[in-house]
């Protein structure tokens, strides 16, 4: 009976490692899926914000530049 | 400052279409900036300086080519001479991450992205361009090596080396910040995800 224990505990441990590199390599191409919508999210969050005057304010002044003003 | 007169004077039909499709990469602009720099403050000042010099460049771009990749690169390019410049460069990367943090002392702020802004000052910068280029901005990876100015490989290379690098540091909590224990920004940043994937 122990000897069974034991020969179960070796094949349960055998098992393990067959199992485990497919199951961490999904968990790691969840855990890079997870921070790339992340970084997009980053990305857009400022891509969304209303653009300061002042860029604008750049174009409007090199305009007027251009046309000659003085 | 002069500005530089395409020869025979500038077409209006085409100064017009180029200035439209300008102003719409500006909010593109800023946020690239803004992964560089790490300070919003800096960021749009480069971005600023950046619009500055793609305009006076204008004549020098052919229209129906990639504007959102040229002007990309002409920030990049202004960045890295700013940076070239100044004495403190070494501090600069350590000045901006702590800049961020004391941004990120407002208790509202999302606390995922935080950790994930943080995590991505620590990277080298060559690193994080590339990931930000690829994995953030849309751009292809030949797009992206044309940018960095270097071979698509390398830009390839760089981005696998800063998505390992990055969630090691989200996971291990190795980002600068007390009172947080690791593993929980990749704790968060999974349970987020999950939640706009089952949003949409």
């Amino acid at each position: 009976m122990d000897r069974r224990d034991a020969k179960a505990m070796i094949e349960r441990r055998d098992e393990q490692p067959r199992r485990k590199p497919k199951a961490s390599l999904d968990e790691a191409r969840l855990r890079q899926q997870a921070i790339g919508v992340k970084l997009r999210q980053m990305f857009d969050e400022v891509v969304n914000e209303p653009v300061p005057d002042e860029f604008l304010e750049i174009l409007r002044r090199a305009d007027s530049r251009d046309s000659g003003g003085e | 400052m002069d500005p530089q007169k395409p020869d025979g004077g500038a077409d209006p039909a085409r100064e017009k279409a180029f200035k439209r499709e300008l102003v719409g990469l500006i909010p593109h602009l800023r946020a690239f900036a803004r992964t560089l720099t790490g300070d919003p403050t800096a960021a749009d000042d480069l971005a600023q300086d950046a619009l500055m010099k793609a305009w006076d460049a204008r004549a020098s771009y052919q229209m129906g080519t990639n504007m959102k990749a040229w002007t990309f690169m002409i920030l990049r390019n202004q960045f890295y001479s700013e940076k070239r410049r100044s004495w403190r460069q070494t501090q600069l990367d350590q000045e901006a991450a702590e800049r961020t943090l004391v941004a990120i002392d407002d208790p509202s702020a999302p606390v995922a992205l935080d950790e994930l802004r943080l995590g991505l000052a620590m990277l080298p910068a060559e690193q994080r361009e590339a990931l930000v280029l690829v994995g953030a901005g849309g751009f292809a990876y030949e797009e992206a090596a044309e940018i960095c100015r270097c071979a698509v490989g390398t830009v390839k290379s760089r981005v696998s080396r800063a998505r390992r690098a990055l969630q090691a540091i989200l996971e291990t909590g190795a980002y600068d910040r007390d009172g947080k224990s690791a593993g929980d920004a990749m704790r968060s940043i999974l349970a987020d995800a999950e939640r706009l994937s089952t949003v949409r």
